[in-house]
C-alpha cells in the first residue's frame, strides 16, 4: 500500500430512483476512500447496490428514473457532483474509466474493434487517426490479445467472450486512467476464463499504476485482488476492512455467511456447502431493523426493531451490526483456536 | 455477396410467375368474364373474339399460353382499352405513380426518422409529446379525408394550391403529402422506439463512459441499431403505398397506374391486371432484396453468402 | 434426496431436492434457477422467464404477470383514455340508434317529409333537433353515424378474429414444424404479401358472394340481423374478406415467438410427457406468445377498419343502405365544400375511434413488454 494521497473518497452517498413500487434506496448512505495505487473489493448480492455506486461515481446513473440525492464524490480533489455534464465527459474515459459485466452485450455490435478504441483517444488524447490506429494495436497487444494488427479491424462477434472483455480493458485503459472501476468483470465468463482476466486486471493495475474498484459478488474473486473490501447490502455498507483481517476475523454475521459461503478448494466431499438462507430483501420496502435480520442466524428481537448502529472495530474496520463486538471477539476466537495460518489470504 | 444478389434475383422469376399464376387462378375462380356483364355480345362474335383469346381451348392449355406469354414479357392487348398492349398502358400510366410515390416515400423517411430520432433524444420534450401526438393523428385519419381537407384549405380558402390535375411542383405538394402521411408517422414512432430501446442497451453506457458527448453516441453508437425496425418496415410499405396512391389518384384526378389498376380488377380486364400485378410484384421482390442487402451494411453480423 | 448441483452462473454448488420446488435460488450470486428434470440427471438452468415466484417456486405467470400488466396499464393514462372513449363508442352504437328513436323518432334511414318545406336542399346544419345536422337526403347524420358505427366496430372485430385465428395458426404450425414445412409456408406469406389485397378481397367477394355464400357467414349474419338478410351476409362475407387478407403480419409475429419458446425447457417438458403436437403448440406455446399477439391484435382493429373504410371510398365495401363511418365518409366528400358536416361527423368520430385504439394499443405494448419495464 503506497500512501501519496487519496484518489476518491466517497462520502454518505444516497441514489435512489423513483420505480412503480415507490422509491427505491438503491445506495443509502455509503462512505469509502480509495487511496492512489490500491485495489478496493466492493461485495454484495445483486440488488445491493455495488454496481449503482460505481455508476454514481462516474455520473452514469440514467436520470430520471435515478437521482444522487446526497454524498459527496471527491475525484482527485474534484467535486464530481458539482461538475457540468460537460465536465464530467472530459474525466469519463480519461483520467477514470470503467469495465462492464457482460463484454457480449457491453462493445458496439455495429462497429469494427478499431473504431471503438480509437475514438476515446481521438477525444481525449488528441490522437490523428493514424496515431489512435496504432495506439489501438498497442494496447490490444497489451492486453493479450493475438495477432492484434489483423484483429483489430473486427468486429465485437468475431471475437469470443474472454477476448472481448480483454478489448473493453485495452478501451478502458487506452488514456492510462487514474481510476478504473470493474463492475462483476468475470462474472459472464468461463471459469477458465475468469482467472485469465483477473490475472490480466492485476498485472496491468501493477505496471499501469491504475487505482481499481472490483465489484463482485464473489468473495474468492476479492481475496488475492484486493487491499481492502466493503460489503454491501441493501443499499447499505455492512461491513469495511482491509481485506486479510476482513477475511481473517469478520464482524458481521452476514459477512460470516459470505465467507461460509465460498466454496474452499479443501472442501471435504459429500460435505454440504453452507447458504445463507432466505432471498435479499425487496430494497423498495425495507423493514424498520436490520434489512439482513429475516435471514440472520443470530438476529434478536432488537435487530427486527431498530436499525443497527455501525460500529467501529478498530481504525480501519468498521460493521453494521448490533453485535458486531460479540460477532468480532467470536472470530477472533476461532481463529486464535484452530490456530489457522490464515490459508484464504494470499499476501 | 455476389453471389447471394444473384441467386435471390433468380429467385425474383419463379416467385413472380407464382405470383402471376395464383392471380390468374384468382381472377378465373371469380364468376364471370369481362364479357359477361353488360356488354353481352351476339354469339357469333363473342366465339370470335373467345377463339382470338383461347378462351375455347382448356384451362391447363391457356394457363400455359398465359405464362409463355408472360416469360417472354407479353401481357398482350388490353379487353378494355382496344388496340393498346397492356405495356403500352403501364409506360404511360406508371411515371404518374412513380413520381408521386417516390417523392412521398422520401418525404416520409426524412421527416420520419428526422421527427423520430429528434424525439427519441428529448424523450418527454414538448417536442417528443408533440410530434407524437401528430403522428398519432396521421395514423387516424383515413387519407381520403385527409386529401380533401387539404383541398378545402389550400386551395378553396387559401388559394395557395391548385386542386387536382398533373402539372408543375404545386400540383405534386398536397398528393404527395397525403400519401406520405401515415408512413411519416409510422417510421417517426418507429424510429423513436427503435432510438429509445437501443440506447437503453449496454453499449451506449459503454460509449457514454468514455466520455463521449450525447450527440455522437446517439449517432456514432445508436443510430445503426435504432433504424433497423424502420428498414424492416421499408418493405411492406411500398406494398401498401399502392392502394394509397388509388386514394390519392381519385381525390387529385391524377392519370396514375392505381386506378387503373382497380378499374382493370373490377372489369376483369385480365392481361391488364396480370400485367400490373406482375410488374409490381416483381418490383416488391426487388425493393425486399434491397431491403436486405442493407441489412447487411447496417449490421456487420448479418453476412450473406 | 437431495443432491448438489452447480449453478449454472457462478458455479457454486447447491444442494437440491429433485422432487422439491422446481425453484432454486442461488445463494451466492442470487440468479433464479430452474431444476431441469428432461434428462437422465437432474440439472440447474438459469429461469429468465420471470414467470415463477422467487420465495415460493410457485408458476405465477397466469395471475401475477397479467395483474402487473394490468396495473400498468391503468397507470397510462392515454390508454385509459382509449378504453374509455371506446367503451364509451361500443355503449353509444349499441343503445344510441334506440335512445335516438325514442327521443326524436329519427332513424337512420328516416327520410322525413316535412324537412323539404319546398326547398330542395335537405341537408341541414347542426342543430339540437339534428346535433350532426342532416344528409342529402334529410337523414338524420347522429343516427347514421351511431348506426355505421356498428358496422365499423364490427369490421374492426370479426376480422381482427379472423387474422387471429387464420394467422396464430398459420405462424404458430410453420414456427413449431419448422424445416421444409415452415419454408413453404412462408413463401406461400411471401407470395400473398406480393399480391395486392384489394384484388384478393374483389376476388373474394365476388366468388363467395350471393348465394355462393359459405354457411357459416350467413348462420352468423342471420344470428345478427334477422334470416333472410343478404344485404347484411354481404357485409359479413367483407368481414371475413378483410380479415383473410390481414393475418399475413400476425403470423410473422407468432412465427417469431415460437421459434424462440419451442427450444425451451417446459417444451421438452410437455414432449417427455407425451403430449401431442397439437397440444404443445396450443395449449404450451400459443399461450407464452400471447403478448404480443395481443399488441399486434389491438393494432390490427385500427388497421382493418381504415382498409374498410378505404375500399367503402373505392364503392367496394359496405353498400347501401347499410352504412360505416367510411361510408358516410366517402358520402360526405362528394358534398365537402357545402355541407362540410357530412364529411366531418364521420371522419372525426372514425378518427377519434382509430386514435383510442392506437392509444390502446401503445399501452398495451408498453404493459406486456417487459423491455420497459426497467424502473
Amino acid at each position: 500500500m503506497n500512501n501519496n494521497g487519496t484518489i476518491l473518497s466517497v462520502n454518505d452517498l444516497r441514489t435512489y430512483f423513483q420505480t412503480e413500487d415507490g422509491i427505491v434506496k438503491a445506495v443509502d448512505g455509503i462512505t469509502f476512500t480509495l487511496e492512489k495505487g490500491e485495489t478496493l473489493g466492493i461485495v454484495g448480492e445483486s440488488g445491493s447496490g455495488k454496481s449503482v455506486t460505481n455508476l454514481s461515481v462516474m455520473r452514469l446513473i440514467p436520470e430520471p428514473p435515478g437521482k444522487i440525492v446526497a454524498g459527496d464524490i471527491i475525484f482527485n480533489g474534484i467535486d464530481v457532483r458539482a461538475l457540468s455534464i460537460d465536465q464530467v465527459r472530459k474525466i469519463r474515459g480519461k483520467r477514470m474509466a470503467m469495465i462492464f459485466q457482460d463484454p457480449m452485450t457491453s462493445l458496439n455490435p455495429f462497429l469494427k474493434i478499431s473504431t471503438q478504441l480509437m475514438e476515446v483517444t481521438r477525444l481525449h488524447l488528441g490522437h490523428s487517426k493514424q496515431e489512435a490506429y496504432q495506439h489501438a494495436i498497442k494496447m490490444l497487444e497489451t492486453v493479450g490479445i493475438p495477432d492484434a494488427e489483423s484483429r483489430v479491424d473486427g468486429y465485437p462477434h468475431e471475437f469470443s467472450g474472454g477476448m472481448r472483455q480483454r478489448v473493453m480493458i485495452a478501451m478502458a485503459l487506452s488514456c492510462d486512467p487514474e481510476l478504473l472501476i470493474a463492475d462483476e468483470p468475470t462474472t459472464a465468463l468461463d471459469v477458465t476464463i475468469q482467472a485469465q482476466i483477473l490475472e490480466l486486471i492485476k498485472d496491468l493495475k501493477a505496471r499501469m499504476g491504475t487505482s481499481v474498484i472490483l465489484i463482485t459478488h464473489d468473495l474468492g474473486v476479492v481475496a488475492g485482488m484486493t487491499d481492502k473490501i466493503i460489503v454491501m447490502y441493501a443499499g447499505k455498507v455492512f461491513e469495511q476492512a482491509p481485506t486479510r483481517e476482513l477475511f481473517r476475523t469478520p464482524a458481521n454475521p452476514y459477512t460470516k455467511g459470505l465467507l461460509r459461503s465460498v466454496p474452499d478448494p479443501a472442501h471435504e466431499q459429500g460435505k454440504e456447502l453452507y447458504q445463507i438462507p432466505g432471498l435479499p430483501p425487496d430494497v423498495a420496502h425495507l423493514p424498520p431493523g436490520c434489512p439482513f435480520a429475516e435471514r440472520c442466524e443470530r438476529a434478536e428481537d432488537i435487530c427486527r426493531r431498530e436499525f443497527p448502529p455501525f460500529v467501529q472495530i478498530n481504525a480501519d474496520h468498521h460493521s453494521l451490526c448490533h453485535f458486531a463486538d460479540e460477532v468480532y471477539a467470536e472470530s477472533v476466537r476461532e481463529a486464535e483456536s484452530a490456530a489457522l495460518p490464515v490459508n484464504r489470504d494470499t499476501e | 455477396m455476389l453471389g447471394f444478389i444473384l441467386r435471390r434475383l433468380l429467385i425474383i422469376i419463379p416467385m413472380a410467375l407464382l405470383v402471376v399464376s395464383v392471380t390468374w387462378i384468382l381472377i378465373r375462380a371469380a364468376p364471370g368474364s369481362f364479357y359477361s356483364e353488360e356488354r353481352a355480345l351476339p354469339p357469333a362474335i363473342e366465339a370470335n373474339i373467345r377463339e382470338k383469346y383461347g378462351l375455347d381451348k382448356p384451362f391447363y392449355q391457356q394457363y400455359m399460353m398465359m405464362l409463355g406469354n408472360v416469360l417472354k414479357g407479353d401481357f398482350g392487348d388490353s379487353l378494355r382499352y382496344q388496340e393498346q398492349s397492356v405495356n403500352e398502358i403501364i409506360a404511360r400510366h406508371l411515371p404518374y405513380s412513380a413520381t408521386i410515390g417516390a417523392l412521398a416515400y422520401l418525404l416520409a423517411l426524412f421527416v420520419g426518422l428526422t421527427a423520430g430520432i429528434i424525439a427519441a433524444l428529448r424523450q418527454n420534450s414538448a417536442f417528443d409529446y408533440g410530434s407524437m401526438a401528430f403522428a398519432m393523428l396521421g395514423l387516424s385519419v383515413p387519407n381520403f379525408v385527409l386529401g380533401p381537407i387539404l383541398v378545402i384549405v389550400f386551395s378553396l380558402w387559401l388559394f395557395w394550391l391548385p386542386p387536382a390535375r398533373w402539372g408543375g411542383i404545386s400540383n405534386l405538394i398536397m398528393p404527395v403529402f397525403t400519401l406520405a402521411a401515415i408512413y411519416m408517422a409510422y417510421i417517426a414512432r418507429l424510429t423513436r422506439a427503435g432510438m429509445l430501446e437501443v440506447m437503453r442497451s449496454d453499449y451506449i453506457r459503454t460509449a457514454r463512459a468514455k466520455g463521449l458527448d450525447e450527440k455522437t453516441v446517439l449517432l456514432k453508437h445508436g443510430l445503426r441499431g435504432g433504424i433497423v425496425p424502420v428498414v424492416s418496415f421499408t418493405g411492406p410499405a411500398l406494398a401498401s403505398l399502392l392502394a394509397g396512391t388509388v386514394v390519392v389518384e381519385k381525390v387529385f384526378a391524377i392519370p396514375g397506374l392505381g386506378n387503373i389498376f382497380i378499374q382493370s380488377v373490377l372489369n376483369r380486364d385480365e392481361p391488364l391486371t396480370l400485367g400490373i400485378v406482375a410488374f409490381l410484384s416483381i418490383l416488391i421482390m426487388i425493393f425486399n432484396l434491397a431491403v436486405d442487402i442493407s441489412y447487411g451494411f447496417l449490421d456487420p453480423r448479418i453476412r450473406y453468402e | 434426496m437431495t443432491k448438489e448441483l452447480a449453478c449454472p452462473k457462478c458455479a457454486v454448488s447447491i444442494k437440491v431436492d429433485p422432487d422439491g420446488p422446481r425453484l432454486k435460488v442461488c445463494s451466492h450470486c442470487g440468479a433464479t434457477l430452474m431444476i431441469d428434470k428432461t434428462g437422465d440427471e437432474p440439472r440447474l438452468v438459469l429461469d429468465e422467464s420471470g414467470v415463477y415466484e422467487r420465495s415460493s417456486g410457485e408458476l405465477v405467470a397466469g395471475a401475477s404477470l397479467w395483474k402487473d400488466a394490468w396495473k400498468r396499464l391503468l397507470k397510462n393514462k392515454l390508454a385509459v383514455f382509449g378504453m374509455v372513449v371506446l367503451a364509451i363508442m361500443l355503449v353509444a352504437v349499441i343503445i344510441g340508434p334506440a335512445i335516438i328513436r325514442m327521443a326524436t323518432g329519427f332513424t337512420p334511414d328516416y327520410i322525413p317529409s316535412d324537412i323539404d318545406g319546398g326547398a330542395r336542399v335537405k341537408s341541414f346544419p347542426p342543430s339540437l333537433q339534428h346535433p350532426m345536422g342532416t344528409d342529402d337526403q334529410g337523414r338524420d347524420m347522429l343516427a347514421r353515424v351511431l348506426q355505421g358505427g356498428r358496422i365499423s366496430l364490427m369490421v374492426g372485430i370479426i376480422s381482427t378474429l379472423v387474422s387471429l385465428i387464420v394467422g396464430v395458426s398459420w405462424g404458430a404450425v410453420a414456427g413449431y414444424v419448422g424445416g421444409r414445412v415452415d419454408n413453404v409456408m412462408m413463401r406461400i406469406v411471401d407470395i400473398i404479401y406480393a399480391i395486392p389485397y384489394i384484388l384478393i378481397v374483389i376476388v373474394l367477394l365476388s366468388v363467395f358472394g350471393g348465394p355462393n355464400t359459405p354457411a357459416i357467414i350467413t348462420t352468423m349474419s342471420d344470428a345478427i340481423g334477422g334470416a333472410g338478410n343478404q344485404g347484411l351476409s354481404q357485409i359479413f362475407l367483407l368481414f371475413f374478406a378483410l380479415g383473410l387478407v390481414s393475418w399475413l403480419t400476425m403470423a410473422r409475429v407468432v412465427r417469431g415467438q415460437i421459434l424462440s419458446l419451442k427450444n425451451q425447457e417446459f417444451v421438452l417438458a410437455a414432449k417427455a410427457t407425451g403430449v401431442s403436437t397439437f397440444g404443445i403448440i396450443f395449449r404450451h406455446l400459443v399461450p407464452n406468445a400471447l403478448g404480443p399477439v395481443i399488441v399486434y391484435a389491438t393494432l390490427t382493429v385500427p388497421s382493418v377498419m381504415l382498409t374498410e373504410a378505404f375500399l367503402s371510398f373505392l364503392g367496394l365495401g359496405v353498400q347501401a343502405p347499410y352504412a360505416s363511418w367510411g361510408s358516410l365518409a366517402a358520402d360526405g366528400i362528394k358534398n365537402i365544400q357545402i355541407f362540410p358536416w357530412q364529411l366531418i361527423f364521420p371522419g372525426v368520430t372514425m378518427a377519434l375511434t382509430l386514435f383510442s385504439l392506437n392509444f390502446l394499443g401503445d399501452g398495451l405494448r408498453d404493459a406486456l413488454d417487459p423491455q420497459t419495464r426497467k424502473f
